[in-house]
């Protein structure tokens, strides 16, 4: 009987996956699509647990999680679009302009 | 070497007084006023208050010196407590005693003189103010030295003259040889300066181990006879140490000759009269000390003995007219070092003021010479100046028969008292020697006195055209001291000439009187003999120079090697930079190479270096790397999680 | 539902993940996103949450991913040549992830075995009428404030993207 602890699991899993990913990736976008794993990782603890307590504000709040990501999602792509066309790449080490 | 007459038998009359402490802190006080507004004040105000000062500090003495008859045995003035540190009690305390007093009074007297000389001297000179300002913080020294009743104190004015004189002979201190001349006066005397401590502290050990520790003189030479044998030997050896380096006896005498670069007055107050002195003051302070252990005595003797006669041979070949006058001061050191080794303390301390008369004289005549020949130093260029200097010629005439003991002078009856004692003490060796040196000295000094005075001048006649006779701020100073030489040895005429010798019975409250006599008749044979010398000496300089003054050239061609031996001084100095001063160069080199640079240097460039590459580490985690910062953030927080657990789960 | 299943459904999804952590080709990361997301869609449905589901399939991989496609293919983005995170850094990401699930998981478990038994679902529970009923009574400010911030986005998103010359 799979139980929403196995769920948790599995979000916790996707989770690591997708701060790897944000760590490890060079390019920008791809950067931003962990990110976007990251927030589904946790919007599916929320469901787990809404569903586990019985309690549907769990998924109210994956309701405005999703929607504020759509609003990010499209600003952030907007900025990369800037990005590119200023600095003719996506690669992250190469667009930091603060040299370290 | 027998006793003395015991100083414990008189019973102790002290008077206490509060006015000692201004015949030092005058010539400091002077000294303080030169330093800071003397150059501004000009040069009539810095004359005014350099001598002022030692004039004050001489009514002082004077007065002291008053207060000391009347049966007082010592003035005391005890100015404040210096250390009180467990065992060691020092109090800052100056005593007059007989000795005290007529070292004072020489010292005041003869400063005084070369003061006033020195407004003359050094009129033309643009750091005036600084010479006299290190001038009168000599004579502070000095006069703390002379005056103080315990070594510590005595150490303060012992080191403070060494600094002076450092200061004062590297005073044109642009010329480097100069400098550089100083830089061995001061080095030398340190070499004698630790010796000195070690004896010092050596003392205060073994006086504490019998009872009270004290560095008193008074209490030390009370003690000495009490304390054991090894250890008085060892503290008066190693005090007679620092007295070689500051009076500049074998083996520390190098830096005597050399010290001729400072100004000449410079030489006469310090190297003549007053500093090199201080080793002879010091020993006959502590006569107590070396009574009990007169092994000491006979190595203050010796070396006494073998540096007068060493230095007299270097002084027959030497053609710088300070030099001549600098190797006599040696060799008469050490006539004043062997009346002390055979107990003669009061005989020595006669030779202190006589020599302190003429040989002053003789060095302020040199300067006068040298100032009115515009700095010629060299008697090979000189001759014939009797006549365009007429008041240092005769000035110096008297200077020059007063050291080599022609009868009547003073220097006379104080070295015919030495050698009658040595005589008497039964080291015949080293009143051959002595004889052998009294017989050198005049010699070397007529030498002087014909080739720069008489005769024909042999140097550029420019120079000859503008000599002239010198101001009276210089002849005046000649002319006391030359009345001095003359008189000044009748304080002492021996009982064989009918005399009642005043100076050493003032002084026989404080070193006691020899034991050694002699009859009559041998005394007035000793006389003979010593005049006879004298009258050799002189006579055959006058004979050879007075004929060919080039003599020397003869001479140097004949015996080249014994003419370069007595010239470079036996190489002593030679010898002494091999051993000594290449090897710390060498030392020095290796240090700074391999330990200075190499470790040191290195270790704070290894720190930068580690500094930087932990800074180069860390740019890389904190640079603008913001997928290093999250990565750091994610570790974090999964450390945080596993602290969170960890504390729940316990 | 029954293990297996959930097995079926979360294997894939962690593989899914990490074609996305893994493939050079940002096409290919985004396309495997997409595949995840249609898989964690499918995990709503097992979790009752069938609004929810709906959603993420229209606006996360319907709108956000095409997005997300369409800036890919229009910035002609090629694939990273050297995917070249320090060595070092891959490690600790490595290592801070699988610590970050283990702990997780470990205190998640400790939280469930101590935890009250699953709750009695209401009857709407997860269904439009539900999650509206919550969202419009006990969260409406959020969810006008949410509007506001939509509206947001599209003016910057638009101001950003322009090219300079007005």
């Amino acid at each position: 009987m799979a139980t929403a602890e196995h769920f948790v699991f599995l979000s916790a899993l996707l989770f690591a996956i997708g701060a790897a990913g944000v760590v490890i990736r060079r390019s920008v976008i791809v950067m931003f699509m962990s990110i976007e794993l990251m927030l589904n990782a946790a919007n599916l603890t929320f469901v787990a647990f809404a569903q586990r307590l019985g309690n549907v504000d769990g998924q109210a709040v994956v309701f405005f999680v999703m929607t504020v990501a759509a609003a990010e999602a499209a600003v952030g792509l907007a900025i990369f679009l800037a990005l590119f066309r200023n600095r003719q790449t996506l690669n992250a080490d190469e667009i930091g302009l603060l040299e370290g | 070497m027998e006793a003395h007459g015991s100083q414990l038998a008189v019973e102790q009359v002290v008077t206490t007084v509060a006015y000692l402490r201004w015949i030092p802190l005058l010539p400091f006080l002077g000294m303080l006023f030169h330093a800071s507004v003397g150059a501004r004040a000009g040069r009539k105000a810095v004359n005014a208050v350099a001598c002022g000062v030692l004039f004050g500090a001489f009514a002082l003495a004077l007065r002291a010196f008053a207060d000391l008859g009347a049966g007082v045995t010592s003035v005391v003035d005890p100015v404040y407590r210096w250390i009180d540190a467990g065992g060691l009690t020092v109090d800052a305390t100056l005593v007059v005693d007989p000795l005290s007093a007529l070292m004072c009074l020489v010292v005041t007297a003869v400063g005084f003189l070369i003061h006033v000389y020195s407004t003359g001297y050094m009129a033309d000179e643009p750091d005036h103010a600084r010479y006299f300002a290190y001038l009168n913080l000599f004579t502070a020294s000095m006069l703390v030295l002379v005056l103080a009743d315990s070594l510590p104190l005595m150490f303060v004015g012992w080191e403070g003259v060494g600094l002076c004189s450092y200061l004062l002979i590297g005073f044109w201190y642009k010329d480097s040889a100069k400098a550089d001349a100083g830089k061995k006066a001061f080095v030398a005397n340190r070499v004698g300066d630790a010796a000195f401590i070690v004896g010092m502290a050596a003392l205060f050990w073994a006086t504490a181990a019998a009872g009270d520790g004290t560095l008193r003189f008074e209490d030390l030479n009370h003690a000495a006879a009490s304390l054991p044998a090894g250890v008085a030997l060892a503290a008066a050896l190693l005090l007679f140490v620092g007295a070689t380096g500051k009076s500049a006896q074998i083996p520390l005498f190098v830096w005597l000759p050399d010290a001729m670069a400072g100004p000449t007055p410079v030489s006469a107050l310090i190297h003549a009269a007053t500093m090199v002195t201080a080793g002879i003051y010091m020993v006959a302070r502590l006569n107590g000390l070396y009574v009990a252990a007169p092994q000491a005595l006979q190595v203050v003797a010796t070396i006494g003995a073998l540096t007068a006669f060493g230095a007299a041979s270097v002084g027959l070949v030497q053609n710088d007219i300070k030099k001549v006058l600098a190797y006599s001061t040696v060799s008469q050191l050490g006539y004043m070092f062997l009346a002390l080794g055979v107990g003669a303390f009061g005989s020595a301390v006669f030779h202190v003021m006589t020599h302190a008369f003429f040989k002053a004289l003789l060095f302020l005549g040199a300067g006068s010479v040298i100032h009115g020949l515009h700095d010629e130093q060299d008697i090979r260029k000189m001759g014939g100046l009797r006549t365009k200097m007429p008041i240092t010629w005769a000035t110096f005439l008297a200077g020059t028969l007063a050291i080599a003991g022609v009868p009547g002078l003073a220097g006379f009856f104080s070295k015919d008292e030495i050698l009658a004692l040595t005589f008497a003490s039964g080291s015949y060796v080293l009143w051959a020697f002595a004889v052998a040196t009294a017989a050198m000295t005049a010699f070397y000094m007529t030498r002087l006195l014909v080739l720069t005075f008489l005769g024909e001048f042999r140097g550029d006649h420019h120079k000859l055209d503008h000599a002239h006779e010198s101001p009276v701020s210089m002849t005046g100073p000649l002319v006391v001291l030359a009345v001095l030489s003359v008189v000044g040895g009748y304080l002492g005429v021996p009982a064989v000439l009918g005399g009642s010798n005043v100076l050493g019975h003032f002084l026989e409250p404080v070193v006691g009187h020899p034991a050694a006599h002699l009859a009559h008749s041998t005394e007035l044979v000793l006389m003979g003999v010593s005049i006879g010398a004298a009258f050799a000496g002189i006579g055959v300089a006058w004979l050879i120079y007075g004929r060919s003054p080039r003599a020397d050239e003869g001479f140097s061609a004949k015996a080249r090697g014994l003419y370069d031996l007595l010239t470079n001084a036996y190489y002593v100095d030679r010898a002494y930079d091999r051993a000594f001063v290449d090897g710390s160069v060498r030392a020095g080199d290796l240090l700074w190479k391999r330990v200075d640079v190499g470790v040191i240097d290195a270790l704070a460039n290894a720190t930068a270096a580690s500094f930087r590459a932990l800074g180069g580490a860390w740019r890389g985690w904190a640079g603008g790397n913001v997928q290093g910062y999250a990565l750091s953030l994610f570790v974090g927080v999964v450390l945080v999680l596993i602290a969170v657990w960890a504390g729940a789960a316990s | 539902m029954s293990e297996t299943a959930f097995y079926l459904l979360a294997i894939p999804t962690v593989l899914a993940a990490s074609g996305v952590l893994l493939l050079r080709n940002p096409v290919h990361c985004a396309l495997s996103l997409v595949v995840a997301l249609f898989l964690i869609a499918g995990s709503y449905v097992a979790l009752d949450a069938h609004l929810i589901a709906a959603l993420q399939i229209i606006v996360y991989t319907g709108a956000v991913m095409v997005l997300f496609l369409f800036v890919i293919m229009l910035l002609n983005l090629q694939p990273d040549p050297d995917e070249g995170a320090h060595v070092l850094a891959k490690l600790g990401a490595g290592a801070a992830a699988l610590g970050f699930a283990v702990i997780v998981g470990a205190i998640v478990g400790e939280w469930f075995e101590t935890a009250p038994p699953p709750a009695v679902l209401a009857a709407d529970f997860g269904t439009t009428r539900g999650v509206a009923r919550t969202l419009f009574r006990d969260h409406l400010t959020a969810f006008e404030l949410t509007s506001v911030l939509l509206l947001v986005a599209v003016v910057g998103a638009v101001v950003l993207a322009k090219r300079d010359r007005v």
